[in-house]
């Protein structure tokens, strides 16, 4: 009888040392990262990501592969998230008020973006609540405005795996959101006309 | 019966009449609204408010939407300097501008909302922030002690130190009518020496005192001192002999 011999496929191998790598990691890696510290091609990381995502898996294990900030990250599976409420503190998400997540919004989508510019589009000063962001590490200093020298602030990854965006356009076109200039226009006319008329 | 916003009568110094009404002369220019008292307005709003049992959310908000309006139209107009000048512009792209600039703070807050969303949505998502731990750092317990012990070595430690010797620190000079005997004798027996000689094997401090024996000598006349330059060997011979 001929001995059953396991053959092991190399990018098992792969995602071993992939798994691994995520697992000391202390933010998402990226593909290319990945290749390079394996010295493997992107197509081979990408297949030993796949396997990975395979096992790791809502429902199948507690710890969960995510495509998140524009790289790969272990996280806890969500139905683990009450045990792991009792064992750690949130403070970057805890008590984000109105006035922040407004401001992160609008750096958000037209960062790098400064201070006053955040005012003017908000119509009161930004000042706290950009501190409390950065505070936060929800937004970073990205360099000064070209005429006033005002500082200029822009999200950070952690912004994006705070929120599960796998990148920048994961956000919702700013279009498609709350009404648009010409409804509030005709609400304007509606009013006037009525008794204009 | 809801609170119509439009219908809100007024009784301003520059305006009497309905609130559209008002909003339909200033659209069309043909009332100032710098000289228009919006706080006025408010609180005719929250007195026709207050006569109310209930609140009426939806005037609320329209009568928000119309004053902040208005607002913004006549803080334009008391700073015709802005980038954006108004003057040129007739009431309806006035009204456009205004529009727009609401439309778009209404576009992010409803950004902001989609965010809090979001973040309600996924705040059963845990993961690692920071660096992952450092190895921990091997836990060295001390071993039991006596409390005896500890009162020992501090008595040890107050106890006052022992007063440090300084027998290091004294000089001992050879007496000066030592070297004045010795010159002397140098004198009468060969009439000159070579300071430097007689003193070149003598510790510092002896060098030192036989150079004061010498001055000695000069003051008293005994001998007669000559140097070439500085640093130069240094003759003495006998005052009398010359």
């Amino acid at each position: 009888m001929e001995r059953l011999r396991l053959v092991e496929n190399p990018v098992d191998r792969l995602a071993r040392t992939v798994e691994a790598l995520l697992v000391i990691a202390s933010k998402p890696l990226s593909i290319d990262e990945l290749a390079t510290v394996t010295e493997e091609t992107e197509e081979r990381v990408e297949t030993a990501l796949g396997l990975i995502a395979g096992r790791l898996r809502e429902g199948r294990s507690g710890i969960v592969l995510e495509h998140v900030a524009g790289g790969y990250a272990l996280r806890a599976a969500r139905e683990a998230a009450e045990a792991c409420a009792r064992l750690v503190e949130r403070p970057v998400q805890r008590g984000l008020t109105q006035a922040a997540l407004e401001t992160l919004a609008v750096i958000a989508y037209l960062g790098p973006v400064s201070r006053p510019e955040i005012a003017r589009i908000r119509g009161v000063a930004a000042d706290s609540a950009v501190a409390g962001l950065v505070e936060r590490a929800l937004i970073a200093e990205a360099g000064r405005d070209q005429e006033g020298g005002a500082v200029r602030y822009e999200t950070t990854p952690l912004f994006e795996r705070v929120f599960g965006l796998s990148g920048p356009d994961d956000l919702p076109e700013l279009e498609d959101l709350g009404g648009d200039a010409d409804e509030l226009r005709a609400r304007l006319e509606d009013v006037a006309a009525r008794r204009g008329a | 019966m809801a609170l119509a916003v439009r219908e809100l009568p007024l009784d301003l110094d520059a305006f009497e009449g309905p609130f559209d009404l008002l909003l339909t002369l200033v659209l069309r220019e043909e009332l100032e609204l710098r000289d228009v008292d919006i706080a006025e307005i408010v609180v005719a709003f929250l007195e026709r408010l207050a006569d109310r049992d209930e609140l009426d959310l939806d005037a609320c908000g329209e009568f928000l939407v119309l004053a902040s309006a208005l607002l913004e139209l006549k803080a334009r107009g008391l700073f015709p300097d802005e980038d954006l000048d108004l003057e040129g512009l007739d009431p309806e792209e006035a009204a456009e501008e205004l529009a727009e600039r609401l439309a778009a703070y209404r576009r992010f807050r409803a950004a902001a909302g989609w965010l809090e969303e979001r973040l309600k949505a996924e705040s059963d998502r845990y993961f690692r922030l920071g660096p992952a731990p450092l190895s921990p750092t091997a836990e060295r317990p001390l071993a039991q002690q006596e409390p005896a012990q500890l009162v020992s070595v501090l008595r040890a430690l107050a106890a006052e130190p022992p007063e440090p010797s300084l027998g290091h620190l004294v000089l001992s000079y050879p007496p000066l009518s030592r070297f004045l005997e010795r010159f002397r004798t140098l004198l009468r027996s060969r009439g000159r020496f070579a300071f430097d000689n007689e003193v070149d094997r003598l510790p510092r401090v002896d060098q030192v005192v036989a150079f004061l024996a010498l001055l000695e000598l000069r003051k008293r006349n005994e001998a007669q001192i000559a140097q070439a330059g500085p640093f130069e060997p240094i003759t003495v011979w006998n005052a009398s002999a010359s």
